[in-house]
């Protein structure tokens, strides 16, 4: 643009934009179709989450994390239950972790599965997020059956999971894990390949190292610039330091790359899935500190005080000492998570919620920054946004 | 009164009459076609995508087109203010006429054509050449932004596929000796011009899909950048007749390719048997064909960007094209091979 006389393009993209991937407005300077200046408006879901939460007990806080990024919902009550519970200072049963660490994993290829062939109708091949959604479904079945919700579950409890998994619901899990493959297969068949697809996303919004880290990247963002980065990794939570996974990382950083590492992520987590039903242990599912966890039902018919627990409990809720936390899982967008600062109270001081996609969010400008329009929708899409979490 | 029954009856009027007749019998089969075949490619992509596809309305959604037309019919038409009035209005009913038109020349079978004329692929040509107008104007008219974008990707893609695609038509034009459409099919009896020319073929094939506007090279109305393209601001039967013409151009396009390439109304092989199936079925079945491909692409590939298709307009089928033509006149002439 060298004529000062002549104004740059300026376009509205959203937030009533089939590819805003929600509620996103980005307003785009443009010089024909290549983007000389994105700026990403934010806001249009705010909910303020984290302000509702400081006046909810917190039992009641921990669903609103179902409902940040909604299509992982299980992923993001565990950071809350792990930070409830660090302060707490309670353990969780075996089966407890384990069940939570499947059902993290599962979360996890329902974000992937999302986010990949979203990613593909984006650049036009519309055909594997119709085949994903298939595979969605059986996943959110399985959601269903343990928690009675298929997308807002509720499930992860401070001290373990609400409730014990129904009879034939593992069996179910590793018939659809032996065959899920499958599936992956011919989703990498229909793109991993497609001349078309790489033209589109190979070299398109590189991010080097540096910059991802500089731009506070997490998840399977950084790790296809290169990091070998993984919470579940550098610091474990629940049983995930016994479980035998590779964290995939990609060289060059680019739309490409983000997508091959999330297609490996989607075997890795299959392993994990295969492992936990395998190593299944028995027993309790939740914590039997019952100034916290709910009594048995039977229990409150016979014992006193398992009947005043279970009153203050879904009255007054637990008071958690005085104190912060920051604790952060590995939410399949990157790390996702929560400083909790507790006054004493029953309910949360301030909770903070770092979600991984506000930062990819902020680097929108930078990434599609000379790249075309069609390019700033391959970006978007590789970058796995979700607005639930980003406005809060 | 014997003036009228005289009128009624002179040669000029019952010509006439028989055109308007013949017209009639190659634009309702048509529409009806066109009809379907937004019902086929929603239903064959649904079955490659595991889903169903509409199958409510009638059986097996057979009366899906025309709920849709009426839900169309029943909108009402937005003529945004900051819009063109004239040629907002005028667009759609020029890409909607144009794919029409272009019908009069394609043989259906032996003698079975409106207008024999003897240039009829020009002709063909410079129709399906005309149909980057109706866009443009959409685009312009419109006087909003992601029309605009759409109209000026549409524009910049006709053209430079049309190019290549007029290359492709000489190559074809040297190997039947004649400009005109029944002389091309009749030329290729024995052996269709797809065998020979096999890989003008596939530029061929390709370029109508990039003339069309049909997957992967649908930018103009790129879902996911430009909402729909040049027809963003369209509503009710405005829009329809944008669709309409969308898919009459297709079925043109597949009749096109099946004329040049795929023998027209001729049997895949010269023996009498095929013959008794007529000429017509023949050419509906290649042109089905041709359009299950269409459909087929749509479901499988992504979508190119805009400088992309560009360069491959420009960079690999020009020249290569371009070398064909000159290969297949060389080879032509050196081996005596020419039509007479």
């Amino acid at each position: 643009m060298t004529d000062p006389t002549i104004k740059p393009l300026t376009m509205n993209f959203g937030p009533q934009h089939p590819a805003a991937h929600g509620v996103l407005r980005l307003v785009l300077e443009m010089d024909g179709e290549v983007i000389e200046r994105a700026d990403p408006h934010i806001g249009l879901l705010h909910r303020g989450t984290e302000k509702l939460i400081e006046h909810k007990t917190y039992l009641q806080a921990l669903p609103y994390f179902d409902r940040l990024d909604y299509v992982s919902p299980m992923n993001q009550e565990h950071a809350f239950a792990l930070a409830i519970e660090k302060m707490l200072q309670i353990e969780v049963p075996r089966r407890g972790q384990y069940i939570r660490v499947l059902y993290c994993e599962i979360g996890r290829i329902l974000n992937h599965l999302l986010n990949l062939t979203t990613f593909a109708i984006d650049v036009g091949a519309m055909t594997p997020l119709l085949w994903g959604f298939e595979e969605r479904e059986h996943l959110m079945e399985f959601y269903e059956r343990a928690s009675g919700a298929r997308l807002h579950a509720a499930y992860f409890r401070p001290g373990g999971v609400h409730q014990d998994l129904p009879d034939g619901l593992l069996e179910d899990i590793s018939a659809w894990a032996k065959r899920f493959p499958e599936y992956i297969d011919d989703l990498e068949g229909l793109l991993t390949e497609n001349r078309i697809f790489k033209q589109r996303t190979v070299d398109i919004g590189v991010v080097t190292l540096d910059e991802a880290l500089d731009l506070g990247f997490s998840g399977p963002c950084i790790r296809a610039s290169g990091l070998p980065w993984d919470l579940r990794k550098s610091q474990p939570y629940d049983v995930y330091d016994e479980l035998d996974f590779d964290i995939p990382t990609g060289k060059t950083g680019d739309c490409y790359a983000r997508y091959l590492v999330r297609v490996e992520e989607m075997r890795q987590s299959l392993r994990i899935i295969h492992q936990c039903i395998e190593n299944m242990p028995s027993g309790a599912v939740l914590a039997e500190d019952h100034k916290v966890t709910p009594p048995r039902r039977d229990d409150m018919k016979t014992s006193m005080e398992s009947l005043i627990h279970h009153f203050k409990l879904y009255t007054e809720g637990f008071h958690v000492p005085a104190g912060a936390t920051y604790t952060a899982v590995e939410a399949p967008k990157g790390e996702f998570g929560v400083y909790l600062v507790s006054d004493g109270s029953n309910k949360p001081y301030r909770c903070k919620i770092r979600a991984p996609g506000f930062y990819f969010m902020a680097s929108i400008d930078q990434l599609s920054r000379g790249h075309m329009l069609a390019d700033s929708v391959a970006i978007l899409g590789s970058l796995d946004v979700v607005f639930g979490e980003i406005d809060r | 009164m014997e003036m009228i029954v005289n009128f009624l009856t002179s040669p000029a009027v019952i010509a006439l009459v028989w055109i308007v007749i013949k017209i009639f019998a190659v634009i309702v089969p048509l529409l009806i076609a066109v009809a379907y075949l937004t019902l086929a490619e929603r239903r064959v992509i649904g079955l490659m995508q595991l889903r169903k596809g509409p199958n409510i309305v009638g059986p097996f959604g057979l009366f899906q087109p025309f709920a849709d037309a009426l839900k169309l019919l029943s909108k009402e038409t937005i003529l945004p203010s900051g819009a063109s009035k004239t040629v907002f209005v005028i667009a759609p009913m020029l890409t909607f006429v144009l794919s029409l038109v272009a019908w009069a020349v394609i043989p259906f079978g032996e003698g079975m054509v409106i207008a024999d004329v003897n240039i009829g692929i020009l002709y063909l040509f410079a129709i399906s050449s005309l149909g980057v107008y109706g866009v443009i104007m959409a685009g312009w008219a419109s006087n909003s932004k992601y029309p605009f974008l759409g109209a000026m990707r549409s524009a910049a893609q006709m053209i430079s596929y049309e190019v290549s695609l007029g290359l492709v038509i000489i190559t074809v034009i040297m190997a039947a000796g004649s400009l005109n459409l029944t002389d091309i099919v009749m030329a290729q009896k024995g052996m269709w011009f797809c065998i020979p020319l096999f890989p003008m073929f596939v530029i061929f094939f390709i370029s109508t899909l990039a003339e069309t506007n049909r997957a992967p090279f649908d930018l103009p109305e790129g879902e996911s950048e430009l909402v729909a393209g040049y027809f963003v601001e369209y509503s009710s039967m405005s829009f329809a007749l944008f669709f309409l013409g969308e898919y009459a151009n297709m079925i043109l396009m597949s009749g096109m390719t099946a004329t040049l390439f795929l023998g027209g109304w001729l049997p895949p092989f010269d023996w009498p048997i095929l013959y008794v199936i007529p000429g017509v079925v023949w050419f509906v079945l290649k042109i089905t064909l041709v359009l299950f491909l269409f459909i087929w692409i749509r479901a499988t590939t992504p979508r190119y960007r805009y400088d992309q298709l560009m360069r491959l307009g420009w960079k690999v089928f020009l020249p290569f094209t371009l070398i064909f033509v000159v290969l297949t006149g060389g080879i032509l002439l050196g081996f005596g091979l020419l039509p007479q």
